[in-house]
């Protein structure tokens, strides 16, 4: 096509004539913004990782979306922001806190969704459990918006300072703290999962609920955790979104919720490495066009994504092809 | 109901007409909610042969409606005053039923688009799928600058009346029934109840639903004009997910595959926010309040008492 | 006299995974003939008839029937060819009624599509009605005709059996393939059972290959009988020699 070079100098796809071409400072300033747009990207993805553990976990036990899952997400960010008020701004001790405060609320919300919204449907169509899961997402939004007219700006929790790497890359503190943190919840959860009795049980039923309880795993105990512990995650993922982007409202929500859905089933739904590879991925592919002329069709990115996915590769990347037993 | 159809459809069709005659007695607000009625009706009956009847899962419905919307709207817009710059009466309402027509097809089009990616993904996925299409068709007309980008298009005639409004209802009702009610038809629901068993009697599983997205997205981009010409003016944002739900939700209450019921949601749900008007702030919660609650009391939908008629082979 | 060849099945192998259900496996069924297919659980009897009727893809092998090959071909399409099939654990349409279920089954031979069920012509109305009369005409056959307004899920179980055998026949197959059919039946109801398939395959002139665990029906009827163990095809011959195959004393009795 034309105008691969074009002069408002947005980054192509075309990567190879990126790398691969002479070092004029034209070209050494493409290879900064390309790295720089990966830096982003992954900050953004990491995001999205944390909002699809939740959608992943929830979907392994119960096979089911749980749409309230993004809302779960905004009242993170929301009790961030009421918890920020009791710890001094700007200092690493208050931001932990007030993160794992919120951690707090929102596992104990999200049990008490999966108590009173889900559990009573158990065993009826899914459809029937994801309308009600959409009802406890509008109903989570719109009690938001009868107090809430206009966004609310989120706090500095955190100190922030900004890194010039070699080449020009700038790594912001919020940057850091979202890598910092995406990873240690990341291998918590995988502790979790793999080495403790209650992650043994979640596996269990996962995989198959009615021989779980056979041998005597409580079930209803299992899922609640599983709700709790996404949840939380969740909330993490909210607080580190809005310092990101400190303007909050009730609807914040719905976009990078059904983004980290999608980056849940691209991993593989079901699969917790395959979420966090495909929030990942879905934030340097969604960073990249943002930066390029097509960046009013970001929103559409996530979506095409999954479609072509979903048609070529159904079980994701990391998931396992199975084969209907009839 | 169906044994004389087309008698059937010629005298509701009658009797719309009719009655439309009357309509300009109703105050404007009573006019608005009835005509919106309709619209949900028609919008509601077409989701219930993907959804209730192909038991295929389509959040996308919206998408569809805004299709049509665009569609219609733009011929009416742009095309219309071109070819007849002085109309009358009846070439207004002819180029308006083309429109309509139009608006129709251009969905349709892109209910097969949609309805590909049906033929491998099942339940919670083809929701998932169905609901991004919505949202890219979404951001498409966002990007248009032709249809208004954002901002969308205004000053659309009012060309959506009471006459218009029954007309396409009671066409949508019959050929969903129609359709429904016949020895090809009962295909569908073959599909819905067990799709290895239903391929293993000589059902082409693909061809229904491709067939059941068509005929649903017809329908859906007619209820998109219906709605442009009587709003006067269309946004990508009016068209966004939420109002997918919306309609999914007047499927589900309506009890599935149960067209009687699904009419009955639409009319209900549609009047619920405008009894809740007083409390304007609160209604919205109340209404998704209202809905948690129903589909842990009635998870069967609303009117479940089975009075479809039954397909006798003495028909 | 059984001449013609309807089936055949040549090296064919289905993999799951690490698990080879059905090894290299060969066999025909000719017309008019009733075959038999058993084996111990897990064996892949079932499997057998998924590859056949194209729920499954077979990983190498080929497999024709009339001549042509069906390997690659979509359910519906082998089903259209002359192969009906009956599942292991029933698979009616719940929802709809016996007469629907079967009514349903008669898809490949209509000539009325979308057009007609709208226009609701002549022609629809005649074809609706020969449709009809076709299905009670089964249903009387099979003793179900009482039942045509239930719900199939409502049916007792089998009854339920029974409907599968008749909705399988509406298809109007050249061989019908039946999944452990007398499995849950009393002694009474097995007798039945085996007159039933007899008279199936008299009256409508097709060929039938059962898959059955209860070694009387199966020896009792079947001309044939191939035997399979952990997918290999282990014997092949009449009930006699089957019944004292050492190889198939051992299958079945293990070490
Ligand atoms: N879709 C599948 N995925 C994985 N393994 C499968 C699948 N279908 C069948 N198998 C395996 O293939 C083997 C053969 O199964 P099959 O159902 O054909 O046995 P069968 O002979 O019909 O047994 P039964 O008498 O119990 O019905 C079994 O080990 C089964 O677990
Ligand atoms: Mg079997």
């Amino acid at each position: 096509m034309d105008g691969i070079y074009d002069s408002q100098g947005g980054i192509r796809s075309n990567f190879h004539i990126i790398l691969f071409s002479s070092n004029s400072p034209a070209n050494l300033c493409r290879v900064t913004e390309f790295f720089q747009q990966i830096i982003n990207g992954l900050s953004l993805g990491a995001i999205y990782a944390l909002i699809a553990l939740g959608y992943t976990m929830v979907y392994g036990v119960l096979r089911f979306i749980n749409f309230a899952h993004s809302d779960i997400f905004m009242v993170g960010a929301f009790s961030g922001y009421f918890f920020s008020r009791f710890f001094p701004s700007e200092s690493i001790f208050g931001g932990i806190s007030v993160v794992f405060l919120s951690m707090l609320v929102c596992a104990f919300l999200g049990m008490l969704i999966e108590r009173v919204a889900y559990r009573p449907l158990r065993g009826s169509s899914k459809l029937n459990v994801l309308i009600t899961a959409i009802g406890v997402s509008m109903f989570l939004e719109y009690s938001f918006q009868v107090k809430l007219t206009k966004p609310l700006s989120f706090p500095v929790l955190f100190p922030t300072m900004s890194f010039t790497l070699p080449g020009g890359i700038i790594l912001s503190s919020t940057q850091v703290l979202v890598f910092v943190m995406t990873l240690l919840l990341l291998i918590a959860l995988q502790y979790i999962v793999l080495y403790t009795k209650m992650g043994t049980a979640m596996r269990a039923v996962s995989f198959n609920p009615m021989a779980a309880s056979l041998v005597g795993i409580n079930n209803d105990a299992v899922i609640s955790f599983t709700f709790g512990l996404g949840s939380a995650l969740a909330a993490a993922g909210g607080i580190l979104y809005s310092l990101n982007y400190p303007s909050i409202e009730p609807l914040m929500g719905v976009l990078p919720g059904l983004k980290a859905f999608v980056a849940a089933v691209l991993g593989g739904i079901g699969n917790i490495p395959g979420a966090a590879l495909g929030g990942l991925l879905l934030g340097v592919i969604e960073t990249f066009v943002n930066g390029s002329r097509y960046s009013t069709y970001t929103d559409a990115i996530a979506f095409t994504l999954l479609i072509i996915i979903l048609i070529f590769r159904p079980s994701g990347l990391l998931g396992k092809v199975t084969v209907e037993k009839v | 109901m169906l044994h004389r159809p087309k008698t059937l459809l010629c005298f509701s069709l009658a009797l719309a007409f009719g009655v439309s005659l009357l309509a300009p007695q109703l105050n404007p607000y009573h006019l608005d909610v009835l005509l919106t009625i309709g619209i949900n009706i028609v919008l509601a009956v077409s989701l219930n042969l993907v959804n209730g009847y192909t038991g295929q899962f389509s959040l996308g419905h919206a998408g569809f409606m805004a299709v049509g919307a665009y569609a219609s709207a733009a011929f009416t817009l742009f095309a219309a005053p071109r070819w007849f710059p002085d109309a009358n009466f009846l070439v207004t309402s002819a180029c308006f039923f083309v429109a309509l027509l139009l608006g129709g097809l251009a969905s349709a089009g892109a209910g097969v688009i949609v309805g590909a990616p049906s033929l491998r993904l099942k339940g919670d996925y083809l929701a998932i799928v169905t609901l991004g299409f919505g949202e890219i068709i979404r951001v498409i007309f966002r990007n248009v600058d032709a249809l208004g980008g954002a901002l969308g298009l205004n000053g659309i005639p009012f060309h959506t009346n009471f006459f218009w409004v029954s007309f396409w209802g009671l066409i949508t009702i019959y050929m969903v029934l129609a359709l429904v009610n016949s020895s090809f038809g009962r295909g569908f629901l073959a599909v819905r109840d067990d799709e290895i068993a239903a391929e293993a009697m000589g059902i082409n599983t693909t061809q229904y639903k491709i067939i059941a997205f068509v005929v649903s997205a017809f329908f859906a981009g007619i209820a998109g004009g219906l709605y442009a010409h009587l709003k006067s003016s269309i946004d990508p944002k009016g068209f966004d997910f939420m109002r997918s739900i919306e309609i999914v939700v007047m499927v589900i209450l309506g009890g599935m595959a149960n067209t009687r019921g699904v009419i009955m949601a639409a009319v209900i749900l549609t009047l619920l926010p405008e009894i809740l008007c007083p409390i304007a702030e609160y209604r919205m919660v109340i209404y998704s309040l209202l809905l948690i609650i129903l589909m842990l009391t009635r998870p069967q939908g609303l009117f479940s008492f089975r009075i479809r008629p039954h397909p006798s082979h003495s028909a | 006299m059984n001449s013609t060849l309807l089936l055949n099945l040549q090296n064919c192998t289905i993999r799951f995974g690490g698990l080879t259900a059905v090894s290299e496996l060969n066999f025909q069924i000719h017309e008019n003939e009733l075959v038999g297919l058993i084996g111990p659980n897990g064996a892949g009897k079932t499997t057998v008839f998924n590859l056949i009727t194209g729920v499954y893809q077979p990983t190498s092998g080929r497999i024709e029937f009339d001549g042509k090959s069906i390997s690659n071909l979509r359910p519906y399409q082998i089903t259209a060819h002359g192969i009906a099939r009956t599942f292991q654990n029933i698979r009616l349409f719940p929802s709809l009624t016996v007469f629907d279920n079967v009514r349903v089954a008669f898809h490949l031979h209509l000539l009325s599509g979308v057009n007609h069920a709208w226009w609701r012509g002549a022609s629809f109305a005649k074809e609706e009605q020969d449709i009809s009369d076709k299905v009670i005409e089964l249903l009387r056959l099979f003793n179900l005709e009482q039942h045509r307004n239930t719900h199939s899920k409502n049916l007792p179980y089998g009854d339920q059996r029974r409907l599968e055998i008749v909705r399988a026949l509406a298809t109007r197959p050249k061989i019908l393939l039946l999944d452990e059919p007398a499995a849950g039946m009393n002694p009474t109801e097995k007798i039945e059972l085996m007159n039933l398939i007899q008279f199936v395959k008299d009256k409508f002139n097709i060929s039938v290959l059962l898959v059955e665990h209860d070694m009387q029906v199966v020896m009792g009827i079947c001309e044939r009988i191939v035997v399979l163990d952990y997918g290999l095809k282990i014997a092949e011959g009449a009930p006699e020699q089957i019944r004292s195959n050492p190889k198939v004393i051992e299958a079945y009795l293990g070490e």
